[in-house]
Parts: C-alpha cells; structure tokens; sequence
C-alpha cells in the first residue's frame, strides 16, 4: 500500500538498475520523460513534454496554492489511534509510524487556513505517499475540524482529496469516517460557507462515496481517477470490459459528475475567481 | 483468542488446586495471579475469531429472513414504492410506507432474494444508485409528512459494476448519507445481515442505529481484505478476526446504540421471533427519540457521528 515516494535520480546509487516494471517517480508513465527533482517543482509536477500530472505531495501543493506566508496548519497534533490492535503481516502500528517517518506528515490529510489571492479560506489537502491516502479516525477528524474552522470564520472550504478509500486497518471506525466527514460538511453547509473539491489522482473508495462527492463545486486535475470501485475491481468481479478512461476526469466530466477539468496551471485563479464570487454574495 | 488462554488458565488453575498443600505459599500466590488474569478476560470482549466467523456465516445464511420477511411481519397496509424518478427501480432496495404499531412509517432497506432467479433480480443485495436515489426520495417523502424512518440493511455493498460508476454510484451514497443527516423525523436503523461497506452506511446515519445478534457490519468484506492484507482471499476467516465486524465490537466501539437478540441459534430458526425482538426495539427507540425536538434531534444525531473514530 505504502508507495516509495521522492527519489530523486542524484540520490540514488548509479549501478543500481531501476526493478523491471517499476519506474522512476520522477519518470513520466504516459510518455517516459524523466526530470530532475527541481526541474518537476518549477514545472508544477506536470511533464513539459506530455501534459501528465505527477502526483503532488501535500505540502507542496499547500506552498504553491497558498498566498506565501498565508498558511497556518491546524490540527497538526491529531494521529490515528489503533482501535482494533490490528495485526496483519505487521502492526497497524508500525506501518503508520513507517509512513510518518516516509513522508514526515502526522496522517494522509493537512488542513489550515490560507488565503489564495488575497482571498481567505481553508485547505483540506490529502497525501497519497501516506498509507494510500486512505482515511482513518485522523482523517476524518481532520477533516472535520476543517469544516468547524471553515465555518466559524465563514471561509469557504477547498479540499483536494486524493485516496484509496477508508483504512481496512481501522475496520468499522473507519467506516464510520464517512459519515462523520458527511455531517460535518452539512454544519459547514448551515453556516453558509461552501465546498470546493479538487479531485486528484487517484481518489476512490470511501472518500468518494463521502466528503469527496460533496462538493458545492468540483473540478478535477486532468486524467485523475475518480470512482467508487478502482477498474481493477470492477473488472475483476463484473468481468466487464471497461473503457480506456474508466474513471477519469474526463469520462466524469463528460457524464456530469464534475463542473471542469482543470490544468494544474489553470487551478489557483480558477479557485480565486470562486472565492472572490462566494464573498461578493 | 482470549477463549483458548482462558482455557490454558482454567486448566492450570485446575491443576494447581489439586496439587498438596505442602509448598503452599508459592502455589497461592501463582493462585491469585491465574484468578486475576481469568478476571480480566473475562471482563475482555470475548468473541475469539470462531465465534466472529460464525457471526459471518449467519449474517449470510440462505435462510436467514431479509427485508420484505420483516415488512410482512412489522408493518400493516405496507404501499411499496418504486423508481427514483430519474432512470430505474433498482428492485436490491425497497422502499415504501406502513403502519407500524399503529402509526405510518416510511421502511427502505436492502432486499437480497432466496431462490436463484430472485438472486439474480435483486443482484444479491447490492444496490445501484437508481436504488439510492430511490430511497432518498422516500426520505424526503417521510420528512415532508413526519413519518418516522425505518432502514433494514442487508448488503455485501453497493454493486461494483461500470454502468453504476457512470450513474454515480459514490456521489449517491454520500449524497444518501447527507439526506439521513438532515431529516427532521425520527430515524432508526438495523443491520439485520451483512452491513457491507459503504453501501450499507448509505442508509445508517440514523439516530439510533442496531445491529441482529450475528450480523456483521464492516468497512469492507473478510475476503476483500483478506484478497489485499493477505494477497489471499481465502484468508477471510483472519480478515474477519482482525477486523472485528461482529455486534460485540461495533457496540464496544460505540459504532452502534444496541444489539437484538436473535433466537437461539440465529434468526434463521424462527423468523417470527427475530421479527418480534426486531420490532420491539424498532418501537422503543422511535419513542425514544421522539422525545427530543425534531432541531435538537438533528442536532443530536450529527453529535453522534461527529463523535466517531478513534484517534490518538
């Protein structure tokens, strides 16, 4: 579940070969070209040659989408407890406390408040290098404070979700996450402050069948997988044979689930031309 | 798990006991230490993973009686309602009004079939958003009148297929869920087989929620878990013993408000008494929170799911 994050080609021994089958992260899947670490970040994580968006990791899509300095994170203290003692070939445990020292992040979402061009919000930002994005009680609980936080101060709410549902780990309680997350958005709601929902790739399972779903406005990053049921399982239990863009942005734009799919280039003014409308209201 | 070391220790206690009381000092100490670690088991949840797997077999037992068994045993003059108003009637939910104790309720839950060819039409329980939509629509319809909401849920989850992921199935279910958050009436829910992932959570945002004594309710199902944790779904008896799907544990867990006793042996033995246990709490809990306002009541239901997950 745990993906290898963040090897840069520099850090890496020269004589070793790249596993057959498993690319480089800073390669490109659709076209092969490959950056440099540097090259990637002042490219936004979107290849030069093909268009394809790298996946982003939290932070660093907080630093580039928020006015600088704007930032405060909250909640920062909150961790997934380990309900159930879960145990499968190892500790629930020590995966988390793996992915912590991975990806030096508390859980697989960061929220705080921000301002995108001078506009006031909060930020709900998903992490896939942690455990999969997948959502636990931290999650949810995260999330949740940032719908209170959004609500108090009548900000709007943009989450950009990315995951691979609800953490197996935590059994029920995870489950229980979507609900939460769900009436925590209908307290933002009566608040009068709305939802923005950014969809990554990959963001599936729970979380869209929750939070993700929700939004007063979605849009979605260009190729982002969005479905309840992954294709692999899909075609897996149906046997169907499913479209090449079983999922994607564009399939969803194109069936209505979606209001645009936005370049990464083009999200930050699309999102603070939505804030400055929802002010003016 | 902790059924065998209660084993191991009654055994060694029995053993001790027995022994002459010659080296007396040493033996009473170990006495009182086996007696207390046997207290704390027992104190323990003590479902082992057999009893858990057992709850798993029964929630999914052939006879066991499903949705429309527990209509025609609860409710009078029952009106069932079909279409979402939009593509289709999903015929894996049902949905509809009756008089339950004297008063009409709105009723939506899964329906599985008994027989091959009803199997086949209910597609096993698993819902498409048609379904849904189709019981948001009777939410909506119960709030505008101020009938009391009744949901049964029966689901190994929402169906996985391509046309459901092109209607929507994930925005159905969260949208689901957020219509049971803001209803105004008085809403009760039960697993009553399988509460299979997020299609079965897409109808238990409910102000009191219970589950039959061998149902399961589960984030995903032991053999979905077992296929990705253990690259073996045949490890399914393992999944299920760690996740824990079983009402013991989701009561532990503060997941849900209450267990109904099924018949001895399950509820497949004597559907007439499932449905009466059933039925008795479905009645209390109502009154219960009929008692609050219907704001307050709202108010006090988000509390509860707000409330959930453990963190650290």
């Amino acid at each position: 579940m745990a993906e290898r994050i963040d090897v840069s080609i520099e850090t890496r021994g020269a004589a070793e070969p790249a596993p057959a089958g498993k690319r480089h992260p800073n390669t490109c899947p659709a076209c092969g070209s490959h950056y440099r670490e540097d090259e990637l970040r002042a490219a936004i994580w979107v290849c030069r040659q093909c268009g394809h968006h790298f996946a982003m990791r939290a932070r660093d899509r907080i630093a580039w989408l928020a006015d600088p300095g704007s930032f405060a994170e909250q909640a920062e203290d909150v961790r997934s407890a380990d309900p159930l003692g879960f145990f499968d070939s190892r500790a629930y445990t020590d995966r988390i406390a793996e992915a912590e020292m991975a990806t030096g992040l508390g859980d697989a979402i960061v929220v705080g408040s921000a301002a995108i061009d001078e506009s006031p919000c909060e930020l709900a930002v998903m992490d896939f290098a942690f455990i999969g994005g997948s959502m636990g009680g931290a999650v949810g609980e995260k999330f949740a404070r940032a719908c209170d936080a959004a609500a108090e101060h009548r900000v709007p709410l943009i989450s950009i979700p990315s995951s691979g549902g609800a953490r197996m780990q935590e059994g029920i309680l995870a489950l229980m996450q979507m609900p939460k997350t769900v009436v925590a958005i209908e307290e933002l709601h009566a608040a009068g402050s709305p939802l923005f929902t950014v969809i990554t790739h990959p963001t599936t399972g729970g979380v869209v069948a929750s939070f993700a779903m929700l939004g007063d406005i979605t849009v979605a990053e260009p190729g982002a997988l969005m479905s309840f049921a992954g294709p692999r399982v899909v075609s897996g239990i149906t046997k169907e044979h499913l479209p090449e863009d079983f999922g994607r942005a564009e399939s969803n734009f194109r069936l209505g689930h979606i209001d645009a799919v936005l370049p990464r280039a083009e999200l930050r003014p699309y999102l603070a031309r939505l804030l400055r409308l929802f002010r003016g209201a | 798990m902790a059924r065998d070391d209660e084993l191991r220790i009654r055994s060694r206690l029995g053993k001790l006991g027995n022994l002459p009381l010659l080296r007396g000092v040493a033996v009473t100490g170990e006495l009182q230490r086996l007696q207390r670690q046997l207290r704390k088991l027992e104190q323990e949840p003590t479902s082992s993973s057999d009893e858990i797997w057992h709850s798993v077999q029964l929630a999914r037992h052939q006879q066991r009686p499903y949705t429309l068994d527990y209509v025609e045993r609860l409710l009078d003059d029952w009106v069932e309602l079909h279409g979402d108003r939009a593509r289709a009637d999903d015929p894996a939910v049902v949905a509809g009004i009756g008089r339950f104790h004297g008063r009409t309720v709105a009723l939506i839950g899964h329906q599985k079939g008994r027989d091959v060819a009803e199997r086949v039409h209910r597609n096993f329980g698993m819902a498409h958003p048609e379904g849904y939509r189709k019981a948001m629509r009777v939410m909506e319809l119960a709030d505008r009148f101020g009938f009391p909401l009744i949901t049964l849920i029966d689901t190994p989850g929402a169906y996985p297929g391509l046309a459901a992921e092109q209607h929507g199935q994930g925005g159905m279910i969260a949208r689901c869920q957020a219509t049971m958050a803001r209803l105004r009436v008085p809403t009760a829910a039960c697993v009553i087989g399988e509460g299979g992932s997020g299609g079965a959570v897409a109808f238990a945002v409910a102000d009191r929620v219970f589950m039959l004594e061998h149902a399961i309710y589960s984030v995903i199902s032991p053999e979905g878990c077992a296929q990705i944790l253990w690259r073996d779904g045949a490890e399914a008896h393992k999944a299920a013993a760690a996740m824990k799907p079983d009402a013991g544990h989701c009561l532990d867990l503060g997941v849900i408000d209450g267990i109904v006793a099924e018949p001895a042996g399950g509820a497949q033995v004597n559907w007439d008494e499932a449905a009466f246990s059933l039925g008795e709490t479905l009645r209390r809990a109502v009154a219960e929170v009929e008692s609050l306002g219907p704001d307050e009541r709202r108010a006090a239901r988000r509390a509860k799911f707000r409330a959930m997950g453990a963190t650290a």
